[in-house]
C-alpha cells in the first residue's frame, strides 16, 4: 500500500508543478519590446543571431522551433496567432507560406537594400537571408575528375556509385524542380531514371550520412548542402567526422555553363504579427552584414548580403557560381518534382 | 478449480440483467460525451479528408499506395510475428520457470519500452554501420579493406526497420500475454499435465489459444505503434504509408490528400480490430475465481544448461532492444558530461515528468469510465464508440495533433469572436498553444494504450464477482469501485506504465502544440537531432530512456508482488 500513496503524493507533487507550469507558458502574444519567431531553422542555429540582435536592440525574442506543420498552425491560429516573424529554408516552404495567405506584404527601404531582388519575392512576402548549394560530395580516392555536372550524374559510367538522401527530402526536391525548369518534364524523367540507375544503394539517411558511405568505401559521389562539409571538417566532438569530410572533395556541379543550384533560408512577416515594429526590426537586423557574418562563420552558409564575407572553411571548397535562374521559376515546379520521384520510383533504389 | 462454460463476447458477460429502476444515464451520457471528445482531432482529420478533391488520387493509387502499402504490410507483418514469438515466449518463461536471474529480467524486459523508435533507429544505424563497432570488428578479424570486400546487410532497409521496430515494441505483447498467464494459465495447465500432456502441448494446445485475447491486443498495440511511426522509417528510408502522408503533405502541399491516406490507414486499423472482435465472439476465457490471482503458482525448474539458455534467450532481446541504443548513447554522452548541467535539460526533465504524470493519470481514468461505460451499456454502439475513441494511436502524431491543432484554434477562435461581439472583450487563444493542448494530446493518443490494458484485465475478472456484489444490494456503480477496481490494480498499473512512458517519449504532437519556451526531453532532443547532431542530443535520449525506466521499476514491483513473481 505504501506504493499507492507514493503514487499519490506523485500525483499531487506533478498538479502542483503542472498549475506552475501552465501559469507560465501561456502564450505571450503581446508583450512591449518582444518579437515572437516560428521557425523551421534550428533553435541553436539562430540563437547566436538572437542573442545579437537583443544585445543591440533590447528587443526580447521568444522561438518557437516546428519540424513540420509550421504554416498549418499559423492558419489555425487565425488573427490571434502570436507569430511576428517566420525563419524557415527551402524555397517552396516560404513560396507555400505566401501561398496560405499567413504573411504580409513588406516593403522596407533598408530590407531591400540588403537582400538583392533575386533572393526575395518581388512583393515582399518572403525574403532569402542565406543561401546554401547542392553540390556533388566526391571521393578523393576514387574520382579523378575536378569538375561535374549534375546531367552527368545520369551517366552510366556512375553505375552503383552515387549516394544520396530521399528524393522526396525538400533539399532534393528543390534540385528536380530545377532540373525540370532548364530541360523540361520530358527530359528531367529521362534524367532521374538514369540517376536512379546509378545508384549505390537505396537513398537514406542525411546529407551527412552520404559523406560517411563515401568514406566507407559505399559509393563514389554523394548529393549534399554545402555548410555539411563545413560542419564536418571543424567537429571537434566527433572527429572521426573530419575523417569523412577528409576522403572526399566537394565539386561545384555546372560551374562551366548555367551554374550550381542553390536554395535559400529565408523569413518572412506573419499576417497577423502583433509587434509589427519589432519584426521588421528583426529582419533588418538579419540582412545587415553582422547578421550576415554570424550566419556565414557559425553555420557555414553563404551570405546574400553583396560584399559580405565567406567563411575560411568554405572559401576552401572553391568559388561557388549560383544558377542565375530565379528560385520563384523552380519552386513552381516542386509539386511536379515530387510526383516524379514517386513515378521514377527514386527511393526504390536501384534495384527495382 | 474448474473453466466456467459461457458462450459469449468477453465483454458482454460483464453486463448484468438489469436492476429495475437503474438506467445508468449518467454513465452513459457521460462516456459519451468524453468518447465524442477524445475522437474530435480524429472527427477532425476526417473531415479534411472529406472536404478535399480527390485529385491526388490517380497519381496515389498509381505510383504511390500500392508500393507504400505493400511496404507497410510486409513491415506489420514481421513485426507482429518478431513480437508474438519474443513476446509471448519470453512471458510464458518468466511465469512457467525458474532458471537463473529470472526476476532481474522478468522486469528487464520492459527495459525496450523506455527507448523511442526514432532513437532505436538511429542507434541501430550507428551501431551496425560501416564506422561502427561491429563492422569494424568484423574487419579487423578478417581483415576486410573496404565495404567492397564482403557482404553485410543493410539495416537501411524493411527487415531493418522491422528489426528495430520489433526490439523495442515487442515489450506490449511481453506485458499483456504476462498478465494473462499469471492470472489464470497455472491452473488449467495443471489440469492438462495431471492427465499426461508434456509442457510444449500445453503451452499450444491450452495456454495460447487461452491467452490469444491479450497477445491479440498487445498485437494491436504494436500494429498501431508501428502504423504511426515516422522517425525510425525516415531514417531508414522505408517507404510506408506515413512516410506518403507527408509527402503528400508537404512536398505536395495537399493536407487533404494526407488526411485521404491517413483516413485510409484508420480504415485499416478498424477493420482488422472488428475482425478480430468477430473472430473471437464465441469465445470466452476467465478464471472461475477472482482470488487465485493471489495464488503461488509453483514453477518449474529448469536445471543446468537449460537454465543457462533460457537466461540467454530472455537476455538477447534486452540487449538487442535496450543494450544497443545505451552502448551508443552513452558512448557520446561520455564526451558531453557537461550536458547534464545545462539548466535547459533540467527544466525539459521536470516539464517530461509533469506533464507525463498529468496524462497517466488523466488517460487512466478516462479508460476507466469508457470501460465501465461499456460494462453498463447493453448497445454494441457503445463498444463501437470506444473502439473508435481509442483508434487514434494508429494515425502519426503530427497528423494527429494536426487535427487538433485545428479543432482547438477554431473552438478558441469562435470563443474569441463571440466574446468580441457581445462582450467588447478578446479571449485571445485559450487552449491552443498551451501545455494543456499537449496534455489533451498525449491523452487521446494514448487512450489505446490504457484501454487495452485495463480491458485486458477487465476480461480476465469473473463476471460472477461483479453479479455476487450486485445481489448484495450493491449497485452496479458500488460493485465497480468496491469490487472490480482493487482486482484490476495490476491492469491499471500496467496501464499507467505504458501511458506515461509513451508520453514521455512522445514528440511530433509535442512539438508541434507547444507554447513558447516549452522543452521536454523528446523536442530537446529532436531539436539537437535535427540537423544530424543526434550526438547533442544524447544526454537527454538518456534522460529520457532513465525517465521511462522509473515508472517501469516502481510500477514492476508490486506488480510482482501481488503476484508473487
Amino acid at each position: 500500500m505504501l506504493t499507492n500513496k507514493l503514487i499519490a503524493a506523485r500525483a499531487g507533487l506533478a498538479a502542483l508543478v503542472a498549475a506552475g507550469t501552465l501559469a507560465t507558458t501561456l502564450p505571450a502574444a503581446q508583450a512591449e519590446g518582444t518579437v515572437n519567431i516560428y521557425s523551421y531553422r534550428q533553435p541553436f542555429l539562430i540563437k547566436p543571431l538572437l542573442d545579437a540582435f537583443t544585445e543591440k536592440t533590447g528587443i526580447a525574442t521568444e522561438v518557437l522551433f516546428l519540424d513540420k506543420g509550421l504554416e498549418d498552425r499559423i492558419a489555425a491560429e487565425g488573427s490571434n496567432s502570436p507569430a511576428d516573424v517566420i525563419l524557415t529554408v527551402d524555397i517552396g516552404r516560404l513560396m507555400n507560406a505566401k501561398e496560405k495567405s499567413i504573411t504580409q506584404p513588406v516593403e522596407d527601404e533598408t530590407v531591400n537594400s540588403e537582400i538583392p531582388s533575386e533572393f526575395r519575392d518581388p512583393e515582399g512576402h518572403w525574403f532569402g537571408v542565406t543561401t546554401r548549394g547542392r553540390v556533388v560530395y566526391a571521393s578523393k580516392e576514387r574520382v579523378e575528375q575536378d569538375t561535374i555536372t549534375y546531367e552527368e550524374l545520369a551517366d552510366p559510367k556512375w553505375k552503383g556509385k552515387i549516394c544520396m538522401r530521399s528524393g522526396q527530402h525538400n533539399y532534393n526536391i528543390a534540385l528536380f524542380a530545377s532540373m525540370i525548369a532548364h530541360h523540361g518534364e520530358e527530359k528531367a524523367e529521362e534524367w532521374m531514371k538514369g540517376l536512379k540507375a546509378n545508384l549505390a544503394r537505396k537513398p537514406s539517411g542525411n546529407d551527412r550520412a552520404q559523406a560517411q558511405a563515401i568514406y566507407a568505401g559505399e559509393c563514389d559521389l554523394g548529393i549534399g548542402n554545402t555548410y555539411y562539409v563545413g560542419l564536418m571538417i571543424n567537429n571537434e566532438k566527433e572527429p572521426e567526422q573530419k575523417d569523412w569530410a577528409a576522403s572526399m572533395k566537394v565539386l561545384f556541379p555546372n560551374s562551366k555553363d548555367r551554374g550550381t543550384h542553390v536554395n535559400i533560408s529565408g523569413m518572412a512577416m506573419a499576417k497577423h504579427a502583433p509587434n509589427r515594429d519589432n519584426a521588421l526590426e528583426l529582419m533588418r537586423f538579419l540582412g545587415s552584414a553582422e547578421a550576415q557574418s554570424i550566419y556565414a562563420e557559425t553555420n557555414y552558409e553563404y551570405p546574400v548580403l553583396p560584399g559580405a564575407t565567406v567563411s575560411e572553411t568554405v572559401q576552401s571548397f572553391g568559388q561557388i557560381k549560383p544558377d542565375s535562374l530565379p528560385l520563384a521559376e523552380i519552386a513552381k515546379n516542386r509539386k511536379a518534382a515530387s510526383e516524379m520521384v514517386d513515378r521514377v520510383g527514386l527511393d526504390d533504389g536501384p534495384a527495382s | 478449480m474448474t473453466l466456467q462454460p459461457a458462450p459469449t463476447a468477453p465483454l458482454r458477460e460483464h453486463r448484468f440483467p438489469r436492476v429495475r429502476g437503474e438506467r445508468h444515464r449518467a454513465a452513459r451520457l457521460g462516456s459519451l460525451i468524453i468518447a465524442l471528445a477524445v475522437m474530435l482531432p480524429v472527427a477532425t482529420i476526417l473531415f479534411v479528408a472529406l472536404s478535399g478533391t480527390g485529385e491526388a488520387w490517380p497519381h496515389l493509387l498509381r505510383y504511390v499506395l500500392p508500393q507504400s502499402l505493400g511496404t507497410t504490410l510486409i513491415l506489420l507483418g514481421l513485426v507482429a510475428m518478431g513480437t508474438a514469438f519474443i513476446g509471448v515466449g519470453s512471458a510464458w518463461l518468466v511465469v512457467g520457470y525458474e532458471f537463473p536471474l529470472r526476476r532481474l529480467l522478468s522486469w528487464a524486459l520492459v527495459l525496450p519500452l523506455a527507448v523511442p523508435t526514432y532513437l532505436a533507429a538511429y542507434a541501430f544505424g550507428e551501431f551496425f554501420h560501416y564506422v561502427g563497432p561491429v563492422q569494424t570488428a568484423l574487419r579487423a578479424v578478417f581483415g576486410f579493406e573496404s565495404a567492397r570486400d564482403y557482404w553485410f546487410p543493410d539495416i537501411r532497409s524493411t527487415w531493418g526497420a522491422a528489426l528495430v521496430v520489433t526490439s523495442v515494441t515487442f515489450p506490449y505483447v511481453y506485458l499483456t500475454a504476462r498478465v494473462v498467464f499469471l492470472m489464470q494459465g497455472r491452473n488449467i495447465a495443471d489440469v492438462a499435465r495431471t492427465l499426461g500432456a508434456r509442457p510444449a502441448r500445453v503451452f499450444f494446445r491450452i495456454l495460447l489459444p487461452v491467452a490469444r485475447p491479450a497477445i491479440v491486443a498487445g498485437l494491436a498495440l504494436v500494429m498501431m505503434e508501428t502504423l504511426n511511426d515516422i522517425g525510425a522509417v525516415e531514417y531508414l528510408g522505408v517507404r510506408t504509408l506515413t512516410l506518403s502522408v507527408y509527402a503528400t503533405w508537404l512536398n505536395r502541399g495537399s493536407l487533404e490528400g494526407a488526411a485521404q491516406i491517413a483516413s485510409v490507414m484508420l480504415v485499416i486499423v478498424f477493420l482488422l480490430l472488428t475482425a478480430e472482435q468477430w473472430a473471437r465472439r464465441k469465445q470466452r476465457f476467465h478464471s472461475a475465481r477472482g482470488t487465485q490471482m493471489h495464488v503461488r503458482p509453483p514453477r518449474l525448474p529448469l536445471r543446468g544448461f537449460k537454465g543457462i539458455l533460457a537466461t540467454g534467450a530472455l537476455g538477447l532481446p534486452i540487449l538487442s532492444g535496450f543494450g544497443i541504443p545505451l552502448f551508443v548513447f552513452v558512448r557520446y554522452v561520455s564526451k558531453r558530461l557537461y550536458q547534464f548541467a545545462d539548466p535547459q535539460v533540467l527544466q525539459a526533465f521536470l516539464t517530461s515528468v509533469t506533464v507525463a504524470s498529468i496524462t497517466a493519470i488523466a488517460t487512466v481514468v478516462i479508460a476507466l469510465l469508457l470501460l465501465n461505460a461499456m460494462r453498463l451499456s447493453r448497445s454494441p454502439y457503445t463498444m463501437a464508440l470506444v473502439r473508435l475513441a481509442s483508434i487514434g494511436y494508429a494515425l502519426p502524431g503530427t497528423i494527429l495533433g494536426l487535427g487538433l491543432l485545428l479543432s482547438l484554434a477554431a473552438i478558441d477562435n469562435t470563443v474569441d469572436s463571440a466574446a468580441r461581439t457581445y462582450g467588447g472583450f478578446s479571449t485571445g487563444l485559450l487552449l491552443t498553444g498551451t501545455a494543456a493542448s499537449i496534455v489533451i494530446a498525449c491523452t487521446i493518443r494514448f487512450l489505446a494504450l490504457a484501454e487495452s490494458a485495463v480491458r485486458s484485465g477487465l476480461e480476465k475478472l469473473p463476471p460472477n464477482l461483479d453479479q455476487a456484489a450486485r445481489s448484495l444490494g450493491k449497485t452496479a456503480n458500488q460493485s465497480a469501485l468496491a469490487v472490480l477496481l482493487p482486482l484490476l490494480k495490476p491492469a491499471i498499473l500496467t496501464a499507467a506504465i505504458l501511458v506515461f512512458v509513451d508520453t514521455v517519449k512522445e514528440l511530433s504532437a509535442t512539438i508541434l502544440l507547444r507554447p513558447f519556451g516549452f522543452r521536454t526531453l523528446a523536442t530537446h532532443v529532436y531539436e539537437n537531432a535535427s540537423r544530424g547532431v543526434v550526438e547533442d542530443g544524447a544526454v537527454a535520449a538518456l534522460l529520457i530512456i532513465a525517465t521511462a525506466i522509473v515508472p517501469v521499476v516502481l510500477l514492476s514491483r508490486p506488480l510482482m508482488r501481488d503476484h508473487n513473481t
